[in-house]
């Protein structure tokens, strides 16, 4: 029922049926005021549930918001705020959720209590995955997804602050306006749509005006100084290392085509004050979860905030002088109040309505709404017609964040509650109700002080001045639990009553953590932030031990649940991972190249032409035009490190197992590169440039690996070495060309033309094309004869075009991945197929690439006797010889006779291609003792694809082995 | 987790690459024997409380650098360029 009538509206639905609700206000209370009550199902027992609270703490009422790829379940209701044309659905409920099927487990709850399904689901054993497991979880739960891609957008954000404040109560906002007006710089959260907290919910005068009134004027006040900022709808999440705070920010306003549904920050604070108030807990009675049972606090909020009464006939039920301002409020609101009931015998309570002190409320009734309560007092029972009753069993301070780096709360017996240990997380401090000052004045001056001892910190000199304000005590008498019979529930949301939690006391899961997995309390989205106090009351009543002794549960971040989505914003799709273009890249999709990654790089595939209906075929072609005549290939994507420095030919001999001081300048050479555990690392060739200035070439796969690693070398293992290192590999576009052309095709484009005396194999200098300086090497991976032309980026697409243009000219053309894979292993040349972290020099038959004459990096452990046995798995060459010619790699190698089972294994292929120059299938691969077994015929079984194939064992170069082709 | 690089200042521990234990700084003479290179290159402590670790600030200045950090409690009490602590 709404108390005023609101100025505009606008409609969305629930469960299809249209309502009217104002824009802004929570979902929640736009239900209220149409009157609807029943709006959930619960976990387990799916029994009918109502609204419970006004914030995001919200146990039951959790709906799912739109519908398709862009649903969002387990939304509380109580935080989503309404919009034209919004829609809304009940969840865990079929076929409707006032006729729900499964409301039978309600029936069925005497045999279902805490440790049910580990009890009765034992046997037969394989039932549980196939059967038992698929039907418990259809049957229980929460909202579903719909399994399908969803589009919302999400945004993450970075910020940092002198000072976060959490929360913007009276504490908050105190402790803002003096940290701020001393000239912090300050970020102030809070999860509210607006700021104020309990200031907005309750009817108290703050420095002489409504509460409301000043919330408003200090935030006009925070919002004029340009060292505040002030962030609504954001709950900080979780504390973290180093100042590190998550928030997640719901983005005001409707759902629009790509705006952002939500936004996760990464808040960097040097201090922080929490003020996060507190949580209004539940009293356990029986049946006490009847739609219409609320708390208190959230009544409050509904009238005073929203004008919307949640009730006709109210009740209140309390065991502390706060739940009184409840009925106080409802009078005054004009709203009936049917009684008052406060289980102290003590307590003076003015007011026109029915008090009963000394009094517990021990039954409700109604089966889809609340209609009526049973309460027991000194005068014996009596039932009482309501339709909402506020419950209060007292507050719990909001210590969460406090808790995420491993600190515990501690008791205060006082207040009956959990407050924060100081210096639990580092840097945070505690202010207001979340440290366990509940009266608004003792909020104020709390804010106000410590954010003033904050500031003093950081070396500001601020001012306290603190407005006067409601300081009435607050006054407790714990009562966790009504006695007598019937259900009593703790954990709303999980369904979680007493008489589960003293189950889990008598089969011994005394421990509190073993209480909360054995009957689920504190599980779940809300995790148990209303019920923990609750829970742990009982269970130390029913273990004899006292609330501090039986302790908490931990607290972990997320304080509320936030999406995957929201975390991983930006990292879907093309944003998972960044995207690393050559200079050729345009061209070669120009030439319909199908782009495949190689790390982050993207490569072309092959270069198909008309006619082509298979990649073989034009793999084919392009090797043919390497081997015949002259191909281009893009090679920049391998590393390129410029090294210089009077150091830099001792950091290669130390790096590399053979030796690179004796390179003669102008030449380059093949190096191997070891772990320190004498494993290889990784291959390529380094070309010295000048007497104190090298250029490494590194595989793609491990360039980051190597450049991390030679940084390592100089700072951590030889800062004695005067050299300096650093990545060129985006400054310069490199093409191999390759081929019997080869330097036909380079003097068609060379400014001067060379000849091979001046540029013979593994020469290594500075050429000029058409005006630009670039670098020549004489270096072939394909074992042709070969150049690769280095010249800055900028020049890459134009020399691309240019080179690839002149290769048709000659009968050839350029050549992708498949074609340059076919080219290496025909020459049996390694890449990390081969050297994949486990293989040795010993293993790739270059043991004899270790030198002897220095110490290298790997050296010692490579000699280690198990790294250089005989009996190692080698690399060689395999033909296929029987009826069955495709090879497949990661397929095993067995001796012929023997069965292809895992103890008889010997080895196993890497590399495998069609040998277009050969006209066979190759593999390169590991056998043990291969290179003595050339010549035997094995066993090649691919258990996965299910292919077997005759292979005969041979050198691993293929074709041309005395090299000529690349020298000549 | 934020750690501070003596060149650059307090960074997003995302920036850093992650390598060990810092006594990589002590790398065995090549004949110091085989339970010398075992220790270096294998045996690790994994202490509850104060370590030394290694990091690479890869997305940053590109320096080594040696933190020394508390497993308990995340406390991170300093950090050196890895090329000073050897010298």
């Amino acid at each position: 029922m709404r108390l005023q009538d609101p100025q505009n509206t606008v409609s969305f639905t629930f469960d299809g049926q249209r309502y009217r609700g104002v824009p802004g206000e929570p979902v929640a209370a736009a239900l209220l005021a149409a009157g609807v009550r029943l709006v959930a199902r619960s976990f387990k027992y799916h029994r009918p549930r109502g609204i419970m609270s006004a914030g995001s703490e919200e146990q039951n009422a959790l709906v799912t918001v739109g519908r398709g790829p862009q649903a969002d379940p387990n939304v509380r209701a109580t935080v989503l705020e309404v919009s034209e044309g919004l829609e809304v659905f009940s969840q865990n409920a079929w076929p409707s959720l006032k006729h729900d099927a499964m409301a039978v487990n309600d029936l069925m709850s005497p045999f279902l209590g805490a440790g049910f399904y580990y009890k009765t689901f034992m046997w037969p054993k394989p039932f549980w995955e196939k059967l038992y497991e698929p039907v418990i979880r259809r049957a229980a739960g929460l909202g579903g997804l719909s399994g399908k891609a969803n589009e919302d957008r999400y945004e993450k954000a970075f910020a940092f602050c002198d000072v976060l404040i959490i929360g913007a109560g009276p504490a908050g906002l105190m402790a803002a306006l003096t940290a701020g007006r001393a000239g912090a710089d300050v970020i102030l959260a809070d999860e509210d749509t607006a700021m104020g907290g309990r200031l907005l919910r309750e009817v108290e005068d703050v420095d002489g005006q409504p509460g409301p009134d000043w919330a408003a004027e200090t935030i006009a006040a925070l919002s004029a100084m340009d060292n505040v900022r002030l962030m609504t709808r954001t709950t900080v999440t979780g504390a973290h290392d180093q100042g590190t705070y998550g928030a997640l920010e719901r983005i005001a306003g409707p759902r629009r085509a790509g705006k952002p549904l939500e936004c996760f920050w990464r808040i960097v604070a040097k201090r922080s004050i929490l003020c996060a108030g507190a949580l209004e807990r539940p009293i356990a009675f029986p049946n006490n979860d009847r739609p219409g049972i609320m708390m208190a606090s959230a009544v409050r909020s509904y009238v005073n905030r929203w004008n919307v009464a949640p009730g006709k006939a109210m009740t209140i039920f309390g065991n502390n002088d706060d739940a009184h301002r409840t009925a106080r409020d409802l009078v005054a609101a004009g709203v009936k109040v049917a009684a008052l009931i406060d289980c102290r015998d003590d307590v003076q309570v003015d007011g026109d309505f029915p008090v009963y002190t000394g009094a517990q409320v021990v039954a409700t009734k109604g089966r889809h709404a609340l209609e009526r309560i049973t309460i027991s007092h000194a005068g014996g029972t009596r039932d009482i017609r309501t339709d909402c009753l506020a419950m209060s069993g007292g507050w719990n301070p909001t210590v969460h964040l406090t808790c995420h780096m491993n600190g515990r709360p501690i008791w205060q017996a006082d207040i009956a509650s959990f407050v924060p240990t100081p210096g639990n997380v580092p840097g945070m401090v505690t202010a207001g109700a979340c440290n366990g000052a509940f009266s608004t004045a003792a909020c104020l001056k709390e804010g106000a002080e410590v954010a003033a001892e904050v500031a003093t910190g950081l070396g500001l000199k601020p001012k306290v001045t603190v407005p006067a304000a409601d300081d009435s005590a607050y006054r407790i008498s714990p009562l966790w639990a009504v006695p007598g019979q019937g259900r009593k529930w703790i954990d709303f949301q999980n369904d979680v009553h007493v008489k589960d939690i003293k189950l889990a006391a008598q089969e011994n899961f005394r421990s509190v953590e073993h209480m909360k997995r054995y009957t689920t309390q504190g599980m779940a989205p809300d995790q148990g932030k209303s019920s923990n106090v609750v829970a742990l009351a009982v269970l130390a009543d029913a273990t004899g031990r006292g609330i501090p002794e039986t302790g908490t549960t931990t607290f972990r971040p997320p304080f509320v649940p936030v999406a995957i989505a929201a975390m991983g914003a930006g990292s879907q799709g093309k944003g998972f991972a960044p995207e690393r273009l050559t200079t050729s890249h345009r061209a070669s999709v120009a030439r319909g190249a199908p782009m495949i990654e190689a790390g982050l790089w993207y490569r072309p595939s092959y270069f198909p032409q008309q006619g082509e209906t298979h990649w073989r075929q034009s793999c084919d072609r392009e090797v043919r035009y390497v081997r015949n005549a002259v191909g281009v290939c893009d090679v920049s994507t391998l590393g390129k490190i410029d090294i210089q420095g009077p150091g830099a030919a001792a950091l290669l001999d130390f790096v590399y197992t053979n030796t690179f001081s004796t390179l003669k300048v102008g030449r380059t050479r093949y190096g191997l590169m070891l772990r320190e555990d004498g494993h290889v690392m990784d291959d390529g060739t380094t070309a010295r440039l000048g007497e104190q200035h090298y250029v490494m070439t590194t595989t793609t796969a491990a360039a980051g690996q190597v450049m991390r690693h030679l940084e390592f070398t100089l700072q951590v293992l030889r800062p004695d070495l005067n050299a300096r290192i650093m990545s060129v590999t985006e400054q310069w576009a490199q093409f191999a060309v390759a081929g019997p052309r080869s330097r036909d095709l380079l003097n068609s484009v060379l400014d001067d033309q060379i000849v091979d005396a001046d540029w013979p194999f593994m020469a290594c200098g500075a050429v000029d094309v058409a005006g630009v300086q670039g670098r020549l090497f004489r270096i072939s991976f394909s074992g042709e004869h070969a150049y690769e032309l280095a010249v800055p980026a900028r020049y890459g697409d134009s020399l691309f075009r240019l080179l690839t243009a002149q290769a048709e000219s000659y009968g050839g053309g350029a050549y992708g991945m498949e074609a340059l894979n076919v080219l290496r292993i025909e020459k049996g040349f390694i890449t990390h197929a081969e050297i994949h972290g486990r293989t040795t020099a010993f293993d790739i038959g270059m043991d004899r690439m270790i030198s002897r004459k220095k110490d290298c990096i790997g050296q010692t452990a490579a000699a280690r006797p198990g790294l250089i046995d005989d009996d190692r798995e080698q690399l060689v060459g395999l033909k296929a010889v029987g009826a069955v010619k495709q090879l497949t790699a990661g397929a095993h190698l067995f001796a012929q006779d023997a069965a292809p089972e895992r103890v008889n294994g010997q080895g196993y292929t890497t590399s495998v291609a069609y040998s277009p120059t050969l006209q066979t299938g190759l593999a390169l691969g590991f056998l043990k003792r291969g290179s003595a077994r050339h010549g035997e015929v094995v066993r090649m079984v691919d258990h996965l694809r299910q292919i077997e194939a005759m292979v005969e064992v041979c050198d691993p170069v293929f074709f041309d082995p005395e090299g000529g082709r690349a020298r000549g | 987790m934020r750690i501070t690089c003596p060149n650059c200042g307090e960074r997003d521990r995302r920036e850093f690459y992650y390598q060990g234990d810092a006594l990589a700084l002590t790398r065995p003479a090549p004949d110091a024997g085989p339970h010398a290179w075992d220790d270096y290159l294998h045996n690790r402590d994994n202490p509850a409380g104060d370590t030394r670790d290694l990091w690479f600030h890869e997305a940053g200045c590109g320096a080594w650098i040696v933190v020394s950090r508390n497993t308990v409690t995340h406390a991170i009490d300093d950090t050196h360029l890895a090329a000073t602590v050897k010298r």
